[in-house]
């Protein structure tokens, strides 16, 4: 691997080498390195589809997944699936995440499809990191899609993170969960530029018991446009929370559509959204701590998105 | 030492100019000097006006010999003046070790964080990794508030009003802060208060009504004035107010 490569690496799986345990590394739409372990198991797909299957045996307990993307080539369109399925008991970390460097014109592209087959009481971490950089013209798009099938008394948590350096982003989230599931997702975006970040997250909670908390902290600045979306539908004696805090900044907007269908009498739904620009008098209180307008402002970005 | 000569501050409601201070003139170079005066006298306006919150409409302030009238709030504070917030701004995802970090101007390390929070009666580790977010309580937001004017060790530090808005038990363990503070101070202290417990730590006392310097003195010349007069009513009313509130 060169050093951009690596670069890439760091900001999107904070990986500075092979990682430990089982990994999976995609580079410029092929299989750059692979390892299962003894209990989690990376093959290739059956579907002749792109992609691959990441098992985790039953009971699996502390062991985690490395499955980085790493995208340099300019023009470069990689749409790939995989498929994780997660055995009962198990209670594993997944790290993925994708890094593009675009020194070309064209536009580079990667579409992840990643579907969660989380068993009974299995616990995941799933922490999904993304990053693009480039000095050419050409543009970074990134089209996450997550399915999320929780079986009875499971429990995910998701965090999503996308900083810098992708133009555009179009990002589905769907959940389905049974009785006792729990789903905690946390996303953070910044855009900046032109760029634009549709986030889309739909929860379906079916069984007795469960329950989602989504919340998104997002700063849009400079012309960028967000759209925050989510829908959580309580279908049966479940809690769910969605929230959707922004900071707009220069001449960014943002849209915030919630959209809360309570299905059932002892469903608990709440939704939240606050947009505006950051507050006066917090600048002013970092001000009076000797720090310019600048770099108040940057703090305040910085420990919001942290 | 500060000095502000002549300062007046006014602001147009509708079409008609509303004086909030008029023709004050202080020098503060003692260790501990309180503002006191009525509500609506215009003492907060007269702290924000030396933080650089507001400016003067005429009239110069001075710090140390210079003239900072027209200097930002950033200058001013690199200058050394600090201004305590009567209402402590609150920040989501800014932990109260970054805030104090910022305050002191350097990545400082966990024991120097701590020793700020132990100063202002914050048990360190239950709060160095807390956001500064509406988790906090009032009176825990005013501490910590304190605790980055002390992280700072400016010359001159102004606080406006600390009692306001915290219960009984928060407001004696602030005195006993202020009390601590008074006898480490480098520089001055320049506190807006109602409290006769504050008065009564200070070297010199300002009663300011209606806009101007009612008077002004040692504490012992000050303080029996006003114990007693219509100001000191105004006084004990607000103390019993800070004190039903819990």
């Amino acid at each position: 691997m060169d050093e951009i490569e690596k670069m890439l690496l760091l900001q999107v799986a904070d990986l500075h080498k092979i990682p430990e345990g089982a990994y999976n590394i995609r580079k410029d739409g092929a299989g750059e390195g692979r390892r299962s372990t003894a209990n989690i198991e990376i093959a290739e797909r059956s579907d002749g589809n792109p992609g691959i299957d990441i098992i985790v045996k039953p009971g699996t307990k502390r062991e985690s997944v490395h499955i980085p993307v790493v995208i340099t080539r300019s023009g470069l369109q990689d749409t790939v699936y995989n498929d994780f399925y997660i055995g009962e008991d198990a209670d594993v970390l997944i790290i993925a995440g994708c890094g593009i460097h675009n020194c070309g014109k064209q536009q580079s592209e990667h579409s992840g499809v990643h579907t969660f087959h989380i068993g009974r009481n299995a616990r995941v971490r799933y922490v999904e990191k993304h990053y693009g950089e480039g000095d050419g013209n050409g543009e970074n798009v990134m089209n996450p899609t997550t399915q999320i099938l929780m079986e009875e008394g499971a429990q995910m948590e998701m965090e999503t993170t996308q900083i810098k350096g992708i133009d555009s982003t179009e990002r589905v989230t769907r959940a389905e969960l049974k009785a006792g599931a729990t789903l905690v997702i946390r996303e953070k975006i910044y855009t900046h530029g032109k760029q634009f970040a549709k986030t889309d997250f739909s929860v379906d909670l079916n069984g007795d018991g469960s329950s989602a908390d989504v919340v998104s902290r997002s700063v849009a600045a400079q012309t960028s446009y967000q759209e925050f979306i989510s829908r959580i539908n309580g279908n049966g004696r479940c809690k769910g929370h969605t929230e959707c805090d922004a900071i707009i900044m220069d001449a960014a907007r943002v849209t915030a559509v919630p959209e809360l269908s309570a299905n059932n009498v002892d469903a608990e739904l709440i939704h939240e959204a606050a947009i505006g620009k950051i507050a006066g008098e917090q600048l002013l209180k970092l001000m009076t701590l000797g720090l310019s307008e600048q770099e108040a402002e940057e703090q305040i970005i910085k420990g919001f998105l942290s | 030492m500060l000095e502000l000569q002549n300062v007046c501050f006014s602001v147009k409601n509708g079409g008609e100019e509303k004086i909030i201070l008029n023709d004050v003139s202080l020098k503060i170079g003692e260790r501990f000097v309180a503002i006191t005066g009525p509500n609506g006298s215009g003492k907060s306006t007269l702290a924000k006006l030396i933080a650089g919150i507001l400016t003067p409409t005429s009239g110069k302030i001075l710090f140390d010999g210079e003239d900072v009238t027209q200097l930002s709030v950033t200058e001013r504070a690199r200058r050394g003046i600090s201004f305590a917030f009567q209402q402590p701004v609150r920040f989501k995802g800014i932990t109260v070790k970054d805030l104090v970090s910022l305050a002191a101007g350097k990545k400082i390390g966990m024991n120097e964080a701590c020793s700020y929070l132990s100063e202002v009666g914050l048990c360190a580790r239950d709060y160095i990794d807390r956001e500064v977010d509406a988790s906090l309580s009032g009176g825990e937001l005013k501490r910590i508030e304190i605790a980055t004017i002390l992280a700072r060790g400016t010359r001159f530090s102004v606080f406006d009003e600390p009692e306001a808005g915290i219960d009984l038990w928060s407001f004696q363990n602030l005195i006993a802060v202020f009390e601590k503070m008074y006898r480490k101070v480098q520089g001055s202290i320049l506190i807006i208060s109602h409290q006769e417990r504050i008065l009564n730590i200070a070297d010199k006392i300002v009663v300011i009504a209606g806009g101007r310097v009612d008077r002004e003195g040692a504490r012992e010349e000050v303080l029996p004035h006003i114990l007693g007069s219509s100001a000191c009513r105004a006084l004990t009313d607000k103390m019993e107010e800070a004190n039903g509130r819990d």
